[in-house]
């Protein structure tokens, strides 16, 4: 067992995983008591949205120029293809190219 | 009649499934590469393989695994761990609110069950897809199950073959997940009305970003610009009722 696991790692596994696991389902729990019109309701239909551009564009600020041009390609790619797939390699094979030649 | 009707409802259950795991395969193969840069960095700080697992199969969330193998040195302090996994897994809370919809009338069962293998993956590609045509609960759980298989793969892959990819960002890897999640964002675009929010979130994202520990800009950026959308909505109804004391 000692080779397995570091002094304190699976303590902090189980505790950062009961955290993450309650956040899940305790968030589905919630919602369940939330109205389906108003305001309350207008944020809720928001949140995916506006939770994945919060994520999205740091990291690519993260990327530099290259990842805002990497990004703008996926832009491109995405409403001339709808392809998800297609639309990452875009970007990748974009930031990639940059970085080789800039 | 109450046979054919449990078998009707597991013929629906395969198709859902399927379609779910299908639709999550670009996101499969991105999570491989970025399963493959956690790996090669978790051999480096000395995380075995059953702890990868450990971490893989019980939490199963990627930023929080980059940031719990960051901070990978014994013995592991149990409470800073649990604060930068509370952190930066608080989004969760907001993901698994706005499930609601795909699992009404679902037992409890079934939440409690198919919740646990919610990643932004899979989320981001349900909601899409919801809006879209409408979905169920398999369809999320499909893309949660061939996501742990891809993740699984990528993270182990990488932690046994230690240094196989030496250099990720030479390859731009290190891009593929911000490539792949700006595509699922552009799938969650409703029109017009999304500019200011999404413009909120952007800015408050940044700034938080480059003040604040961890992942809290997700955090704020999310809440704040969807508050933008709710006093929107707020003010619209404000006015309705006025305009129509007024008549």
């Amino acid at each position: 067992m000692n080779d397995l696991f570091i002094e304190n790692g699976l303590p902090a596994i189980l505790a950062a995983s009961a955290i993450t696991y309650i956040f899940r389902f305790g968030g589905l729990l919630l919602a369940d008591r939330l109205p389906q019109s108003g305001p309350l309701r207008c944020f809720l239909d928001a949140l995916p949205g506006t939770i994945l551009i919060s994520l999205v564009v740091p990291s690519a600020a993260n990327a530099g120029w290259q990842g805002f041009v990497g990004v703008g390609m996926c832009l491109i790619v995405y409403f001339k293809t709808k392809n998800l797939l297609l639309t990452m390699f875009g970007g990748v094979l974009t930031v990639y190219l940059l970085r080789l030649f800039g | 009649m109450r046979n054919n009707s449990s078998r009707q409802e597991n013929a629906l259950h395969l198709p859902s499934l399927y379609r779910g795991a299908v639709a999550n395969i670009p996101l499969a193969v991105s999570a491989v590469t970025y399963g493959g840069v956690l790996g090669v960095l978790s051999a480096q700080k000395g995380v075995t393989w059953a702890e990868m697992s450990a971490m893989n199969i019980l939490m199963f969330a990627g930023s929080a695994q980059f940031v719990m193998v960051d901070m990978w040195q014994a013995p592991l302090s149990v409470l800073a761990v649990s604060m930068a996994v509370c952190i930066i897994n608080l989004r969760y809370l907001l993901i698994g609110a706005s499930l609601q919809s795909i699992f009404i009338g679902h037992p409890l069962w079934r939440k409690a069950l198919f919740m646990h293998l919610v990643a932004d993956e899979n989320w981001a590609v349900t909601i899409a897809e919801h809006r879209k045509s409408g979905t169920n609960p398999y369809f999320l759980l499909g893309g949660g199950m061939l996501l742990l298989c891809a993740w699984s793969s990528g993270t182990l892959g990488g932690n046994l073959l230690g240094s196989f990819i030496s250099q990720p960002e030479k390859y731009a890897l290190d891009f593929a997940f911000t490539a792949v999640f700006a595509a699922l964002t552009l799938s969650l675009w409703r029109g017009r009305g999304d500019i200011v929010p999404w413009g909120v979130a952007i800015v408050l994202a940044l700034i938080c970003e480059k003040f604040l520990p961890g992942k809290w800009y997700i955090v704020i950026g999310g809440i704040g610009g969807a508050l933008v959308a709710a006093s929107a909505e707020y003010y619209r109804l404000n006015r309705k009722v006025s305009k129509a004391g007024a008549l």
